[in-house]
């Protein structure tokens, strides 16, 4: 394989201009993640929301905010930056069906090239699967993401408490 | 495969017993390409080396002719597979130095050879045996490290601490790559008990003083536990010259199988310490209610032991010997020194252990300045350079130079001069891929 098809300019450029970079508030969880074969460590914070207030199942809870800050090869970076880009605004819903498509194309073993209707950017990945070693650098943000939301719709009341919505 | 040295009369140490191609022949492996036919120049052999033919060859032979459990059984393969094992255990001991081979104990790796002393502590912690006195720690007792330590060698006896109360110190490391050792006398105390250092770390290079440590150590009445990992595939090592009292390594980085590795335990000891893994072939006397336990090294190998892998490991100590570890360490030495003045004449590479060839081994560890090591590390891959990226198993390390990961390429003495010139090229194109595009 060609090292292009590996680091495709996009990635590059996410990874030199990583977007929704940072940590930012409000937030509902901060998780910490690392990758510990190589030390890679990444710091999330998301910020859910509700569309309707007070409807209270998944569907309806949107991703208000993605922020994060942390070490990492161009890849586990830039795979972050795409991921921002990709799920803020998305309802949880929506977000983990996206999360899923990118989890089975990166795991994928090259099989899977990836939906860019789905994916967007996220496609660019695809190059990844057929690096077993590269897949958890891929991943690590998405993971961070997984965990925090999680964190958050598990906890009662908490999606109200910090981003402004009423009791549910 | 292509030559990777000069014709005839080249020699790389200046040994004219050394013949790079003839050693290169018998490590099959060095033959094969990778990533769409790129030759294959193994530069991690600080992570596993790779094994010539005598020793899978030794492996083979005890499968297909000797196999069967050792110490236990009354016919002849028995009695063969004991023998093999057995003078395995001579060939290696006498190896390392180590003046009887009752006080080499084989374990499965050099993990768990550090693993058995720290447990065997703890153990005594908890014995009534008044021979386990000497082994017994608790509160106001300390337990000294080193910062450039592997995990192997630091998380073992971080829980020992939590276990029984004991503290954990270390010495820290200088800018220059080497252990500060200007509070030695502070940090090694009428209270230390223990200190546990690498011979050779496998990140920096560094080769460390052990005398001095040991003598400080000793002043004190502590116990010490060599990491000899690094140390003894690449050198001629003397593990009672160096006065240490225990010492582990690994049969997979000294040529030798995975699956087998070496405690070496001063016998004083060995016999006094209370054991580690419980059950078979450990015992002396079993009643229904309590044991007591074989003289060492037998008292620390419960159940059936790894037995082609310690065969394997033997016919690696007699291929290092019949080449000589002088001559090993020469040749390591000078791909070393090449390798870091290449390295250093490049700009944007930051060197991570000593630029000096001195007390330092062929473990080459550097940064690219701007591009991550996983990402280096793929650019090599992709020119059949294998290396090694990461923390290397040595985090703190890591934190202390404010790094997250390096690049390490380690020697064997199967490389070659050449292979350190396509790891350099490899080096340019990763930093032309990373810097030149956009």
């Amino acid at each position: 394989m060609q090292m292009e098809q590996l680091y495709q300019e996009i990635i590059l450029d996410h990874h030199r201009s990583p977007h929704h970079a940072g940590l930012r508030d409000p937030f509902d969880t901060e998780v910490h993640h690392v990758n510990p074969t190589c030390g890679d460590e990444i710091t999330l914070r998301v910020a859910l929301g509700d569309v309707e207030p007070g409807s209270g199942s998944a569907g309806s809870v949107v991703v208000t905010d993605i922020s994060y800050e942390g070490m990492g090869c161009s890849i586990s970076q830039a795979s972050t930056s795409v991921m921002t880009d990709l799920l803020i605004g998305r309802t949880v819903t929506e977000a983990l069906g996206i999360l899923d498509e990118f989890t089975a194309m990166a795991t994928s073993r090259g099989t899977i090239s990836g939906d860019e209707e789905v994916l967007g950017d996220g496609i660019a990945f695809a190059g990844v699967s057929k690096y077993p070693a590269r897949v958890k650098c891929a991943l690590l943000g998405w993971m961070a993401f997984k965990d925090a939301t999680a964190q958050t719709v598990s906890r009662p009341n908490d999606v109200v408490t910090q981003t402004g919505g009423s009791a549910s | 495969m292509t030559s990777l040295v000069a014709g005839p009369g080249h020699t790389d140490t200046g040994s004219p017993a050394f013949n790079s191609e003839a050693i290169r022949a018998d490590f099959p492996i060095l033959e094969r390409t990778v990533r769409g036919g790129k030759p294959l120049v193994y530069l991690d052999s600080g992570a596993t080396s790779q094994r010539p033919v005598p020793v899978i060859d030794a492996e083979q032979e005890f499968l297909t002719t000797h196999l069967s459990a050792v110490h236990r059984g009354a016919h002849q393969l028995a009695e063969e597979a004991t023998d093999f094992y057995e003078s395995a255990r001579l060939r290696i001991s006498r190896f390392i130095g180590a003046p009887s081979a009752e006080e080499l104990v084989f374990t499965k790796n050099a993990t768990e050879a550090i693993n058995l002393v720290a447990y065997s502590f703890g153990n005594a912690t908890y014995s009534d045996e008044p021979e386990a006195a000497r082994f017994r720690l608790g509160p106001g007792d300390e337990i000294v490290v080193t910062e450039m330590e592997h995990h192997a060698n630091l998380v073992p006896w971080q829980e020992l601490c939590r276990r029984t109360g004991a503290t954990l110190r270390w010495f820290g490391l200088t800018d220059d790559f080497r252990l500060d050792l200007s509070n030695i006398s502070e940090l090694i105390n009428s209270r230390t008990r223990v200190v546990a250092f690498t011979h050779q770390s496998n990140v920096l290079g560094t080769v460390n003083p052990v005398a001095e440590i040991v003598e400080a150590a000793r002043k004190v009445g502590a116990l010490t536990v060599l990491d000899a990992c690094q140390s003894v595939p690449h050198a001629p090592v003397d593990l009672a010259e160096l006065g240490v009292d225990f010492a582990a390594f690994s049969g997979h980085k000294m040529l030798g199988p995975s699956g087998v590795g070496g405690l070496y335990g001063r016998y004083e000891l060995l016999s006094q310490m209370p054991p580690f893994l419980t059950g078979g072939s450990m015992i002396e006397q079993v009643f229904i209610d309590h044991s007591t336990y074989a003289a060492p090294p037998a008292r620390f190998e419960a159940g059936v032991p790894m037995t082609s892998q310690a065969v394997g490991l033997g016919a690696a100590v007699d291929y290092l010997n019949d080449l000589g570890m002088p001559v090993v360490a020469a040749h390591e030495a000078e791909l070393t020194g090449y390798a870091l003045q290449q390295l250093s004449s490049l700009d944007g590479i930051r060197l991570i252990g000593p630029s000096e060839n001195v007390d330092r081994g062929g473990a080459v560890s550097f940064v690219v300045d701007g591009v991550h090591a996983h990402d280096v590390g793929q650019i090599l891959d992709n020119e059949g350079v294998a290396v090694r990226v990461g923390h290397h198993c040595a985090w703190p390390l890591h934190r202390r130079y404010g790094i997250a990961a390096t690049v390490r390429a380690s020697f064997a003495v199967y490389n070659t001069v050449s292979e350190v010139d396509v790891l350099v090229d490899a080096v340019q194109s990763a930093q032309k891929f990373f810097g030149g595009r956009g």
